[in-house]
C-alpha cells in the first residue's frame, strides 16, 4: 500500500432503462445514496462531489443533487466530456484526494435521455437562400452530402478501417460482440436489455450504418451511477468489513486525441485510447494478461472489436482472432463487458463512465451474482468520448 | 436583355469551382504541411501559427467506408460514406457516387476521384455543388 492510494468504498447504480416517473435528479440522488449506503458512510463524511452529467450540463446538477441528498457546503465540480463525463467526474474526486486536499468524496454519474433515437440526426433545415455559414462556410447541412458525422457510421467507419488494415475482421466478427454482450446481459439484472440474441439475428437486424446493425448499436437510456473513493489515511481509519470490501484505484488516466492527418474529418478513437491503456497499465504496474475483466466503451459492436487490440488483450492485429476464439466471452481468456457493455446494459451517457467502475469493483468485491467471474482481483475500465477524450482506470481487489 | 445563367455556389468553402476544374484547397501549416479546411489559429500538430493556402489533389484512395441505411431525416438513403486518402496529402470524407451501395462493391485501398453533384437551388436560382468520389 502506497500513502497516497485511492479507494473506491462504496459503489452502486441504478437500473438502466427507461424511467417516465423520474427525472434525472432522482435517478443520481438514488444511486449516490446507495453507494453511501454500500460504503457504510454519509454525507457528511464526504469532502468533495464530483457530478457528470452530459444533457443538463448548464444546469448545476451537483448541487441540485446535493438538495437531494445533503448540502453540506463541500466543494462540487460540475463536469461535462462527451461520454467520458462519468469517467472525469470520478477523476475530479480522485485528484482531490491525491491533491490532500479531501480524504473522501462522492463521484456521480448520470442521465436522462429517454428514446432519443439516433443522436444528432436532426432535420435538414435548408436555407432558402444560400449563405455561406460556420468555420468550412458551408450553405446548408452537409450530412449524409458529404459523408457521414453520426456516430453509427463514424464508429462502422472506425471498425472498416481496421478490418482493411487486418485480415480476418468483417461484418461476422463485428456481429459476434454484439452477440456476446447482449448474452452477457441476461446474468445482469441491472441491464436496460437482457435478451440473448443468436449470431444469424444480430446479422439480419436492421442495417443501420455498415457493419452496425441495429442489435450492434448501443441504445439510449436513463440511468445513475456513484462511487465513493477515499484515501490510504482515512481507509485505515475504518471498519475491518469496509476495508476487506475496498478496492484499490491502481491507475486513473486521461487522455486527449493527439493530431492526426485524418482527425479533422473522422475522429481518431485508436491514439488516445493506446496512450491512456498504456500509461494505466504503467501506473499500476499491471499487464494486460493480469486482467481478470474488462469493461470497455462498446458503443458500436465495431468499437469494441478494435479496442480489443487498443487496449493490448490481444495480439497486435488479432482482435478478429480474439472474438472468434471467444476470447472476451465469460468463460475466456479475457471476459470484455460481462456487464452486457453499454450494447445492452446501456449507455445513458453521463452515467457510463461510473457504472463501469462499479461493475468491475463489484466483481472484484466477488458480490456480481450469476455474472462473477469467478476469483476476480483485478479489472480494467474505459470509455471514450468523441471529440475526443479517454479514461481508463485499473481496479485492483484488497489484499487483506 | 438576356438573363444572367444561375450562380454556383460551392457547398463549402474549400470546394473551388471558378478557378478551372473543381478541386479542393487546404490551409497547409508552413511548419509541418499538415493540411486543415478550416481556418486555425495554429497547427494543431505544432502549436505554432503560419499557414499557406494549397491545392489539393483530385484523386486518391478509400481509407475506409460505411454504408449508412439510417440517416437524418430528408437524407436519402442507402448512401456510401468514405474517408479518402489524397494523393500528394490530405484526408476527406464524402460521399462515394457511381457505385453501387454494396460492401462487395466498396474497399478499402480502392483508387477514386473528385466528382461534383448538384446539392440544391435556392429561391433565387443559385444552385449548391457539392463534391464527393466515385470510382477512378
Amino acid at each position: 500500500m502506497a500513502e497516497n492510494d485511492v479507494w473506491i468504498i462504496g459503489a452502486a447504480m441504478t437500473k438502466f432503462g427507461r424511467y417516465l416517473d423520474k427525472d434525472v435528479i432522482d435517478l443520481a440522488s438514488e444511486a449516490s445514496m446507495a453507494a453511501l449506503d454500500d460504503g457504510d458512510v454519509s454525507i457528511h463524511d464526504m469532502d468533495v462531489l464530483g457530478a457528470g452529467n452530459l444533457m443538463e450540463a448548464a444546469s448545476g446538477i451537483g448541487q441540485r443533487i446535493q438538495k437531494q441528498i445533503g448540502q453540506t457546503g463541500i466543494p462540487v465540480y460540475n463536469v461535462a466530456n462527451a461520454c467520458a463525463t462519468g469517467a472525469t467526474a470520478v477523476r475530479c474526486v480522485f485528484l482531490a484526494i491525491k491533491a490532500g486536499e479531501a480524504d473522501a468524496g462522492l463521484a456521480v454519474g448520470c442521465e436522462q435521455m429517454g428514446k432519443a433515437g439516433l443522436l444528432g440526426a436532426s432535420a435538414r433545415s435548408d436555407k432558402q437562400v444560400y449563405e455561406p455559414s460556420g468555420r468550412y462556410g458551408a450553405v446548408m447541412s452537409v450530412e449524409g452530402r458529404l459523408g457521414t458525422t453520426l456516430m453509427p457510421g463514424v464508429f462502422a467507419q472506425a471498425g472498416m478501417e481496421y478490418a482493411g488494415r487486418h485480415d480476418g475482421v468483417g461484418f461476422e466478427q463485428f456481429a459476434k460482440v454484439a452477440e456476446k454482450n447482449h448474452a452477457h446481459s441476461t446474468l445482469n439484472p441491472l441491464a436496460q436489455y437482457q435478451k440473448a440474441f443468436s449470431l444469424e439475428e444480430v446479422m439480419g437486424a436492421d442495417m443501420m450504418a455498415y457493419p452496425n446493425t441495429l442489435l450492434m448499436c448501443c441504445p439510449t437510456g436513463d440511468g445513475a451511477a456513484a462511487l465513493v473513493m477515499v484515501s490510504e489515511a482515512k481507509l485505515r481509519t475504518l471498519s475491518d468489513e469496509q476495508r476487506r470490501r475496498a478496492v484499490k484505484v491502481s491507475a486513473s488516466v486521461m487522455t486527449s486525441d493527439p493530431w492526426t492527418d485524418a482527425d479533422q474529418v473522422q475522429p481518431d478513437v485508436n491514439t488516445l485510447t493506446r496512450a491512456a491503456a498504456d500509461r494505466a497499465y504503467e501506473q499500476s504496474g499491471v499487464d494486460p494478461k493480469d486482467l481478470d475483466l474488462v469493461e470497455l466503451h462498446d458503443c458500436f459492436a465495431t468499437a469494441e472489436l478494435i479496442h480489443y487490440d487498443n487496449l493490448r488483450l490481444c495480439e497486435p492485429g488479432e482482435a478478429g482472432k480474439f472474438i472468434d476464439e471467444r476470447g472476451p466471452w465469460r468463460d475466456g481468456s479475457t471476459p470484455v463487458n460481462v456487464s452486457g457493455g453499454l450494447i445492452s446494459k446501456g449507455h445513458p451517457l453521463g452515467a457510463t463512465g461510473v457504472a463501469n467502475l462499479y461493475e468491475v469493483a463489484t466483481h472484484l468485491r466477488g458480490e456480481a451474482g450469476d455474472r462473477q467471474v469467478d476469483g476476480a482481483k483485478v479489472g480494467l475500465t474505459h470509455v471514450i468520448g468523441l471529440g475526443s477524450a479517454c479514461a481508463v482506470h485499473v481496479l485492483e481487489k484488497a489484499a487483506a | 436583355m438576356t438573363d444572367a445563367p444561375p450562380a454556383r455556389v460551392p457547398l463549402v468553402d474549400y470546394l473551388v469551382l471558378d478557378d478551372g476544374d473543381p478541386h479542393l484547397v487546404a490551409n497547409e501549416s508552413t511548419e509541418t504541411g499538415a493540411l486543415y479546411f478550416d481556418r486555425r489559429n495554429a497547427d494543431a500538430k505544432s502549436g505554432r501559427p503560419g499557414f499557406k493556402q494549397r491545392r489539393l489533389e483530385n484523386t486518391g484512395t478509400v481509407r475506409t467506408f460505411t454504408i449508412v441505411h439510417r440517416a437524418a431525416p430528408g437524407v436519402p438513403t442507402p448512401y456510401v460514406s468514405v474517408v479518402v486518402d489524397l494523393d500528394g496529402g490530405g484526408v476527406v470524407k464524402a460521399n462515394l457516387l457511381n457505385v453501387e451501395p454494396d460492401p462487395d462493391q466498396v474497399r478499402a485501398g480502392m483508387p477514386v476521384r473528385l466528382t461534383t453533384f448538384t446539392a440544391g437551388t435556392d429561391d433565387n436560382g443559385t444552385e449548391a455543388v457539392g463534391f464527393a468520389y466515385e470510382p477512378a
